[in-house]
């Protein structure tokens, strides 16, 4: 336990060390939330005012909150452990006497608190500046979403880590990455809330643990889903978290097997 | 490899990477297929937003789905050529960049070279499918205009996005470390231009138009071609100034190259 707390310091370090970085994501994110809110808005007011019970102040707090999570829940997929697995670094990740999975985990989650304010704040500042974002009053959203942005960090984890994972079977994982990158990009709901869209790619998204990782927390702190919906949302979270992290321990203990036939 | 004839080296050098890129069979069928999944999946989101309303930004599906298609085919055409310049961050802190200054020719020229992007072509063929689709619901009456617009559009679209991540690519050499701030141009201008500019806020918009000129690429010229008049600050006509958009792009583009190659001073080997 104590070693796993030392790896979510390590991350959290790790990251609050590039500060211009920080900046520059954050700017950028800016950005991207100005442009999707527009293009909400425009949706929202050519539909009459609404889509699928967002009106625009709710559709432009939807852009926004996504462009907010995006750092700290790592929409986009990473490669770092599959770097480490195509070098054959992994090897000395294997040799401590941690579990490979769990210190990773530990790592993002310590990667997440670190980005969770500067990365999401300043979008969420000039959302509310120019576009007046609503805010819930009540203390229920703030709490159970706080649970749901640790679950949806913890899931997203779990999904990068069964993609890394794949660089012990595949040599270049571009492609996969690329594909993992731009399906996320729509199943999370990032371009388009999940609720917006039409019956069968709504299904196709909801048997996918995409949701769970923005359109999910982004409900909760909203106050969209409150109350009965917010618990049925969180514990539809923690189960593809159990799911997502049970898989990836078996691929991992098939892979390290195949590891030592590799190479001894 | 002999200064009097630099084609040839460019020429061997850009075999070389096709060859190179053929070779790995699988590797580039997957890459393909990455980049048509990008280019169907950005089409889903104009599928997902028509699928709740008529109209976006005061144009019906048709003339969308034009801008849409402008816009991602000058990009991914773009990007077979330049797309890779956006590693420049990760040459520069391996130090790779300065062999390539010690070779007696541009190392702009050289670095476009070092790697032709032709999984890129997947997205463009996304981009061809729905442009053939759209034509039909856009455009009620062809003039010659329209014609000289559509065949031009994809050019000036692809030299206004090439110049942007040579711009974004000189910035590099001050940032290296803040290097996402460029994506807010390349990517932003990209992510902007396949939607009517006419849904962005007026001062936004204009930074879109006449800053960094995400609005030449393909709102403008589908302006031109379906005989839209245009929002209020963006008329149709000033499609016909694209290539002039292009030009200015080009050469702020390599205004920047050259300030950023002129700034840098070695990896630190």
């Amino acid at each position: 336990m104590r070693s796993l707390l030392a790896y979510g310091v390590a991350g959290f370090r790790r990251y609050a060390a590039y500060r211009s970085a920080t900046v520059a994501g954050a700017f950028t994110n800016t950005v991207f939330g100005v442009v999707k809110a527009s293009i909400t808005l425009a949706a929202i007011a050519s539909a009459g005012g609404a889509i699928a019970g967002y009106d625009a102040r709710q559709g432009a707090t939807y852009a926004f909150l996504c462009q907010a999570l995006i750092a700290p829940v790592a929409v986009f997929g990473s490669r770092e452990l599959a770097d480490r697995i195509r070098t054959g670094d992994i090897a000395v990740d294997l040799a401590r006497p941690v579990d490979l999975q769990l210190s990773w985990l530990a790592a993002d989650l310590g990667r997440a608190a670190y980005e969770l304010l500067p990365r999401g704040l300043p979008p969420l500042l000039v959302g509310i500046a120019f576009f007046g974002l609503t805010v819930p009053h009540e203390v229920q959203p703030f709490a159970l979403g706080a649970v749901s942005v640790l679950l949806a960090v913890a899931v997203s984890f779990a999904c990068r880590y069964l993609l890394n994972l794949t660089a012990f079977w595949v040599v270049e994982m571009r492609g996969l990455l690329t594909l993992y990158m731009v399906g996320s990009n729509v199943l999370t709901g990032l371009v388009v809330p999940v609720h917006w869209f039409p019956g069968w790619m709504s299904a196709l998204a909801t048997a996918t643990p995409f949701p769970s990782m923005l359109q999910a927390p982004v409900d909760v702190i909203s106050g969209r889903a409150g109350g009965w919906d917010g618990a049925t949302t969180v514990a539809t979270q923690a189960l593809w978290l159990v799911v997502m992290l049970g898989v990836g321990r078996v691929v991992t203990a098939r892979a390290t097997r195949r590891l030592v036939v590799q190479g001894g | 490899m002999s200064a009097q004839h630099p084609l040839r080296a460019y020429r061997a050098l850009l075999g070389s990477r096709v060859r190179a890129q053929a070779s790995y069979r699988a590797s580039f069928a997957l890459d393909l297929l990455g980049s048509v999944g990008v280019g169907l999946l950005e089409a889903a989101e104009i599928y997902v937003i028509f699928h709740n309303v008529d109209a976006l930004g005061g144009l019906g599906i048709g003339p969308a789905l034009l801008v849409f298609a402008l816009a991602n085919l000058s990009f991914s055409l773009a990007g077979v050529v330049v797309g890779h310049l956006d590693e420049l961050p990760t040459y520069l802190r391996a130090g790779t960049l300065d062999a390539m200054l010690l070779r007696p020719l541009p190392v702009l020229a050289q670095l476009v070279t070092s790697d032709v992007s032709l999984r890129r072509l997947g997205r463009a063929a996304v981009a061809v499918v729905v442009l053939v689709i759209a034509l039909p619901l856009a455009v009620d009456q062809w003039t010659a205009s329209a014609v000289a617009m559509l065949l031009l559009a994809p050019l000036t679209g692809a030299v206004i996005f090439g110049s942007l991540f040579v711009a974004a690519a000189g910035v590099q050499f001050w940032l290296i470390e803040g290097y996402e701030l460029t994506n807010a141009f390349t990517y932003g201008s990209s992510y902007v231009s396949a939607y009517p500019a006419s849904v962005l806020h007026v001062a936004v918009r204009s930074f879109f138009t006449f800053v960094v000129p995400a609005a030449f690429t393909a709102y403008l010229p589908t302006l031109v071609i379906t005989g839209h008049p245009g929002p209020p600050g963006l008329p149709a006509w000033l499609g016909w100034f694209t290539p002039l958009a292009a030009v200015l792009t080009a050469a702020a583009g390599l205004a920047c190259w050259r300030a950023g190659i002129r700034h840098y001073t070695g990896a630190g080997g």
